[in-house]
C-alpha cells in the first residue's frame, strides 16, 4: 500500500508540472492572438461601447450624452434609415442573386460539359479582382453617353438610363457590378456538386427519378450547407460594402447609394463626430446579429447536413 | 438501358440510339452557347478597358465607339505612370503588402499550430472566441484604434495597416488550423520523441508540410492588402505615403474624364493580381473551396 501511494505520488509529479508546462506552451504559441484580440478588439470594443455615449469631436473633451446618438441615429436622423434601406435593398437583392446564378453555373459545369477547367478559371477570374481599380472599371462601364453598358443597350436598340447619375439606377447598377464576382461561389458549389457520391444517382435513376427530381432530391439538399455558408458571408459582407460606392457614386445620386458604412465614415472622418459614429457602429453590428440570427433560424428548415435527419422526417 | 437492349434487336435499338445521341449533343450544344455567352458579357469590360486604354484621348468619345484603337497609343500607360507618382505608390504598396503578408503567416500559424497541436487549459474556449470575432464588423473597432494610432504619432505611417498582422486574426489561423489537423499526429509524436521541442514541431514538421496552406495564406494576404482601399484612406494622407488605391481615387477625381489614362492605371494596378491568378490559380481555388466547403 504505502510503496504504490509513494509511486503515484512520484509519478504524478513531473505530471502535473508536465501539463502547467504545456498550457504555458500552448498559452505562449496563441499569445500573438490572445495579446492581439485583447489590444486589437476587447480594448477598442469597450472603448467604442463607452464612446457611443459621448459626444466627441476629438478637438474638445469628450462630454456624457447617455442615449442621445442612439435615440438621433433611430429617430433623428433620415440619413441613418436611407442608409439602411440602401444596404438591406442590396443585400436582400445581390446575395440571392448571386447565390442563383452562381449555382445555375457550377451545375452547368456539373454536366460533364468538356473543358471544365477553362471554364472554371474564367469564370472564376473576375472574382479575385477586387478595390478601386475595378470600380474605376465599372465606373467607365457604366458612363451615360459612352459607356459600355449603354453602348450595348444602343446597339440593341435601347436606350440606356444614365445609370450611376440616376437615382433610380444607380443602386441597380452596384448590384449588376457585383454580379460580375459570381465566380467565386460558383467555385464552391461545384466543389460540392463534385463531392455528391455518384451511387446517389445511380440509385434514384434504377428508381425512376427524373431529371428534376434527382436536382431537387439529391443535388440541391447535398448543396445547401454550402448556399448556407455563402447566404450568411455575402450578407455579412453586403452590410459592409464601402470602395464601390464611395469611388463609383460618392453616396449620390440623391443619396439613392448611400451604403451604411459609407454614411458611418463620412460621420467619423469627414464631420469627425466620433461618439456618433461608434454608436452607428454597434447599431450595423446589431443588425449583422439579428440578421445571421434569422438566417441560422431558417437554416434549421432548410440546410441538410449529411449523417443527420432533418426535423419531421 | 441501351446496352442490354442492343442484342436483343439492333435494328430497333440504333434509330433510337442516334435520337439520343443527337438530343445529348444539342444539350451539350445548349450549354456550351450559354457558358461561352456568360463569358463574353463577363470578360466584355474587361476588353472595353483594354481598349479605352489604347485610345487617342479623342477617339474615347466617338459614336460607334471602335474595339480596336487606331492608332494604338501605349504612350497612354506612360503618360498615366508619370502624371501621378505611381512609381512611389506601386514602391509603398509591395512594402505593406509583403511585409504584412511576412506577418499575417507567420503569426497565423503559429496560432494555429497552437490551436491544433498543443493541448492547454482554455484552448476550446478561446477557439470559440476566435471563431465569434469572425462576426464583428471591423466598424465598431475603428474609431477606438484610430484614436490609438493617433496618440503613438502613427497617422500617415505604415504602422497602423501593419502592425495589427502581427498579431494573428481569425479567418487565416482558422483556415491554417484546419489544415494543421489533416496531418497526422503520429509524425509530431516520432519528432518529440527524436527529442523536438514544440517550437521544433512546429518548426521542422508542421510549416513544411503546410507549404500549399501558407501559399493558399500568403497569395489571399497579398490580394487583400493590395486592394485595400479602407484602411489608407483613414491611415494615409500624404501623398508620398499613398497605397496605389489612394492613388487612383486621387487620380480620377483631379483628372476629369481622361479615361484613357485612368484605365491604363487601373490596368496596371490589377496586373500583379492577375499575373499571380496565372501562376497560382490553384491556391485561390484551394482557399475559396477550403473555407467555403469546410466552413
Amino acid at each position: 500500500m504505502v510503496n504504490v501511494a509513494a509511486r503515484t505520488v512520484t509519478v504524478e509529479r513531473p505530471r502535473i508540472s508536465r501539463q502547467t508546462r504545456r498550457n504555458l506552451e500552448g498559452w505562449l504559441f496563441a499569445s500573438p492572438w490572445i495579446i492581439g484580440f485583447i489590444l486589437f478588439t476587447v480594448g477598442p470594443m469597450l472603448a467604442s461601447a463607452v464612446m457611443a455615449f459621448m459626444k466627441w469631436d476629438l478637438l474638445s473633451a469628450p462630454t456624457f450624452v447617455g442615449l442621445d446618438n442612439f435615440k438621433q441615429a433611430l429617430w433623428g436622423d433620415p440619413l441613418v434609415l436611407q442608409a439602411l434601406k440602401v444596404t438591406t435593398l442590396y443585400a436582400v437583392v445581390s446575395v440571392p442573386l448571386n447565390i442563383v446564378l452562381g449555382l445555375g453555373l457550377a451545375l452547368l459545369l456539373n454536366s460533364g460539359v468538356r473543358g471544365l477547367r477553362f471554364y472554371r478559371t474564367a469564370y472564376f477570374l473576375p472574382s479575385v479582382l477586387s478595390g478601386v481599380a475595378v470600380a474605376l472599371l465599372w465606373r467607365w462601364v457604366f458612363e451615360n453617353q459612352f459607356g459600355l453598358a449603354n453602348t450595348l443597350l444602343t446597339s440593341i436598340g435601347l436606350r440606356g438610363p444614365n445609370w450611376l447619375g440616376d437615382g433610380d439606377w444607380a443602386l441597380p447598377a452596384l448590384i449588376l457590378m457585383n454580379v460580375w464576382a459570381v465566380g467565386g461561389g460558383m467555385i464552391i458549389y461545384l466543389a460540392g456538386l463534385q463531392g455528391i457520391p455518384t451511387e446517389l444517382y445511380e440509385a434514384a435513376e434504377v428508381d425512376g427519378a427524373s431529371w428534376w427530381q434527382r436536382l431537387w432530391k439529391i443535388t440541391l439538399p447535398l448543396v445547401t450547407p454550402a448556399l448556407f455558408f455563402q447566404l450568411v458571408i455575402g450578407v455579412i459582407q453586403a452590410l459592409q460594402v464601402f470602395t464601390q460606392p464611395y469611388v463609383m457614386t460618392g453616396g449620390g445620386p440623391y443619396n439613392s447609394t448611400l451604403f451604411y458604412v459609407l454614411y458611418l465614415y463620412q460621420n467619423a472622418f469627414k464631420y469627425f463626430q466620433m461618439g456618433y459614429a461608434s454608436a452607428l457602429a454597434w447599431i450595423l453590428f446589431a443588425y449583422i446579429l439579428v440578421l445571421t440570427l434569422m438566417i441560422f433560424r431558417s437554416g434549421d428548415s432548410w440546410v441538410h447536413y449529411e449523417g443527420q435527419s432533418r426535423k419531421g422526417e | 438501358m441501351v446496352v442490354v437492349e442492343r442484342p436483343v434487336s439492333v435494328s430497333r435499338v440504333e434509330p433510337r440510339l442516334n435520337g439520343q445521341q443527337v438530343r445529348r449533343s444539342l444539350a451539350a450544344g445548349a450549354i456550351h452557347g450559354s457558358l461561352i455567352a456568360g463569358l463574353v458579357l463577363i470578360f466584355l469590360p474587361i476588353a472595353w478597358a483594354v481598349s479605352t486604354s489604347l485610345k487617342n484621348p479623342g477617339d474615347i468619345f466617338l459614336f460607334p465607339p471602335t474595339w480596336i484603337p487606331d492608332p494604338i497609343r501605349w504612350q497612354n500607360y506612360v503618360d498615366a505612370m508619370t502624371k501621378a507618382d505611381f512609381g512611389r505608390y506601386f514602391l509603398n504598396t509591395t512594402f505593406i503588402t509583403v511585409v504584412d503578408i511576412v506577418a499575417k503567416v507567420m503569426s497565423c500559424s503559429l496560432v494555429a499550430f497552437s490551436f491544433a497541436r498543443l493541448r492547454w487549459w482554455g484552448r476550446d474556449v478561446l477557439f470559440m472566441v476566435m471563431l465569434s470575432t469572425l462576426m464583428l464588423p471591423q466598424q465598431v473597432t475603428l474609431i477606438p484604434q484610430f484614436i490609438i494610432y493617433r496618440q503613438f504619432g502613427w497617422i500617415d505611417t505604415f504602422m497602423p495597416l501593419i502592425v495589427p498582422n502581427l498579431f494573428g486574426g481569425p479567418f487565416f489561423t482558422f483556415l491554417l488550423r484546419q489544415f494543421f489537423l489533416s496531418i497526422p499526429t503520429d509524425l509530431d509524436d516520432a519528432a518529440r520523441i527524436d527529442g523536438c521541442s514544440s517550437w521544433g514541431v512546429y518548426w521542422r514538421i508542421i510549416l513544411p508540410l503546410s507549404r500549399p496552406a501558407l501559399m493558399m495564406v500568403a497569395i489571399y494576404v497579398f490580394n487583400i492588402t493590395w486592394n485595400d482601399f479602407f484602411g489608407p484612406l483613414i491611415y494615409l494622407h500624404n501623398r508620398n505615403n499613398y497605397t496605389i488605391s489612394l492613388g487612383l481615387q486621387a487620380f480620377q477625381t483631379q483628372s476629369g474624364p481622361e479615361w484613357h489614362l485612368i484605365m491604363a492605371a487601373s490596368l496596371v494596378a490589377m496586373l500583379p493580381v492577375l499575373v499571380l491568378f496565372f501562376f497560382g490559380q490553384r491556391y485561390f481555388i484551394q482557399g475559396v473551396v477550403f473555407s467555403g466547403v469546410k466552413g
